[in-house]
């Protein structure tokens, strides 16, 4: 085929094999990203924010690209700022997500961009949309996206429930990033969340260090389950 | 208007020396010669009514409506040229059609009176063009609930409870004026839309007249329609009772 084959990125292009995951709660919603940002095997960035502003109560968490999610960011970004100065109101996380969804749709020969879009707005309250490749528009009670969060699904929909708090929902973000983040290759280093309600957004940091542990293996694989004990009846034989 | 013939009324794009365009203020005449148009908002919907002269018994009956639809929940009645009617009224419906399409949501009537506002007032500007000969009349129920607005030929354009334009403003604002709008509901609002057109329609000086009348609201599912026929008759004969009896 004499197509471009754009799903590939460019050779030195930094991506964002990523673990993002947003999730409403009764009042707000909680984002979150781990902070790798790679080039191949190198780490171009290990404290990356891939939780991006696009007005007061409308964040996105960006996976694919990070020039293309970046580039898109700004683009609604000014989008949003046009409608609240023409309307004299805060957008709705829909009408955001309808603009991310129009330019990933439209230019999704040209784009490597999985958004999700999350926030809250007086018409509906906490809301999170889920932007995959493709550009589709899904409103979901909670999204995860970027490389690994193929490793974790099966927790998410075993562990989440409806009608958690605020803190409940930052210990599943957390939670899931944490596993994600140790099966995928290209994601790591950092936990960065937001919590948005009415109120504000509120960032929080997990740092490397602090991660939360989950099962990770014994010391020596094939060590005996019972510990041997000698006979103390057999003398040890003399070295000369 | 003194200074007719002086020569600062050929263009809409040159002041009269007191700061006047009279291109603007003609415009604002054709609206004053036409049949009356009203609009109330009232606690649940918005009430759209229009006394429609007939200037020929050989028109088909509903001819030349001068009530139009602009999106599922806003509707446009005008008072003026016809025809410039058509023209806000086809670009009201691109403008509504490009917002959907843009943010995937229904327009706020603000959004669109504010847009077609712009559209009328360009047209005060360029000596190649006449400004609009209609006053529009907007109503919406939208996310912020019933809303109304006045366009005129200038392009400005003001929120209201209940508008009047046309021939019969004066009165039918003083009879608006005279209404606990904001207590009303729809259904009532659709009666004393058309007592108020019957009112101020002039029988002896004015030919035929056809009553239009159309609203949003609860009862709708906030969808402009026209006032169902059961509705409409109930009103008409009312209008028409309250006006023999008010001649006694």
């Amino acid at each position: 085929m004499d197509r471009i084959d754009f799903q590939q990125l460019k050779s030195g292009e930094v991506n964002l094999g990523t673990s993002i995951m947003a999730v409403q709660f009764s009042n707000g919603v909680v984002i979150g990203a781990d902070s790798r940002t790679t080039t191949g095997s190198y780490i171009a960035n290990r404290v990356t924010d891939k939780l991006t502003h696009v007005h007061d109560r409308v964040y996105c968490c960006r996976s694919g690209s990070a020039a293309d999610t970046q580039a898109i960011a700004d683009i609604v970004h000014y989008y949003l700022q046009m409608a609240t100065q023409t309307t004299g109101e805060r957008p709705s996380v829909h009408t955001a997500a309808s603009v991310f969804q129009k330019l990933c749709y439209e230019n999704k020969d040209g784009l490597s961009a999985g958004i999700i879009v999350a926030g809250w707005d007086k018409e509906v309250g906490p809301s999170v949309y889920n932007i995959p490749l493709g550009g589709g528009l899904f409103r979901q009670p909670w999204a995860i996206g970027g490389s690994g969060s193929t490793y974790v699904y099966g927790y998410c929909d075993a562990t989440y429930q409806d009608g958690w708090g605020r803190d409940q929902t930052v210990e599943f973000v957390k939670n899931t990033l944490a596993l994600a983040m140790a099966r995928d290759g290209s994601s790591g280093g950092t936990i960065r969340m937001c919590v948005i309600t009415e109120e504000g957004v509120e960032r929080l940091f997990i740092p490397g260090n602090e991660l939360p542990q989950f099962w990770s293996g014994s010391e020596v694989l094939a060590a005996p389950k019972t510990k041997v004990v000698l006979d103390p009846q057999v003398a040890p034989m003399v070295v000369e | 208007m003194t200074s007719i013939g002086t020569g600062y009324d050929l263009s809409a794009s040159t002041y009269s020396p007191d700061g006047r365009i009279f291109q603007v203020e003609y415009a604002n005449k054709a609206v004053e010669n036409s049949g009356t148009a009203i609009g109330l908002k009232v606690k649940d919907g918005v009430v759209l009514a229009v006394e429609k002269l007939v200037h020929s018994k050989l028109l088909v009956p509903g001819a030349n409506r001068r009530i139009q639809t602009v999106d599922r929940h806003i509707g446009l009645a005008t008072a003026g040229l016809p025809a410039d009617a058509r023209t806000v009224g086809n670009r009201a419906r691109d403008e509504a059609s490009s917002h959907r399409d843009f943010y995937r949501a229904p327009p706020t009537l603000k959004t669109i009176v504010d847009r077609i506002g712009q559209f009328v007032q360009v047209y005060t500007l360029y000596s190649s063009v006449r400004p609009f000969g209609i006053s529009t009349i907007m109503g919406a129920v939208d996310k912020d609930g019933p809303s109304l607005y006045v366009i005129e030929p200038s392009g400005v354009f003001y929120g209201y409870h209940g508008a009047a334009v046309g021939k019969g403003r004066q009165l039918a604002k003083t009879e608006l004026e005279k209404l606990k709008l904001s207590e009303l509901t729809a259904r009532e609002a659709v009666i004393e839309a058309a007592r108020i057109i019957y009112l101020v329609h002039e029988d002896a000086k004015e030919k035929q007249f056809e009553l239009e009348m159309s609203w949003i609201g609860s009862e709708t599912n906030g969808v402009h329609v026209p006032v169902p026929q059961d509705l409409f008759d109930e009103a008409e004969s009312k209008a028409k009772e309250a006006l023999v009896s008010g001649f006694e």
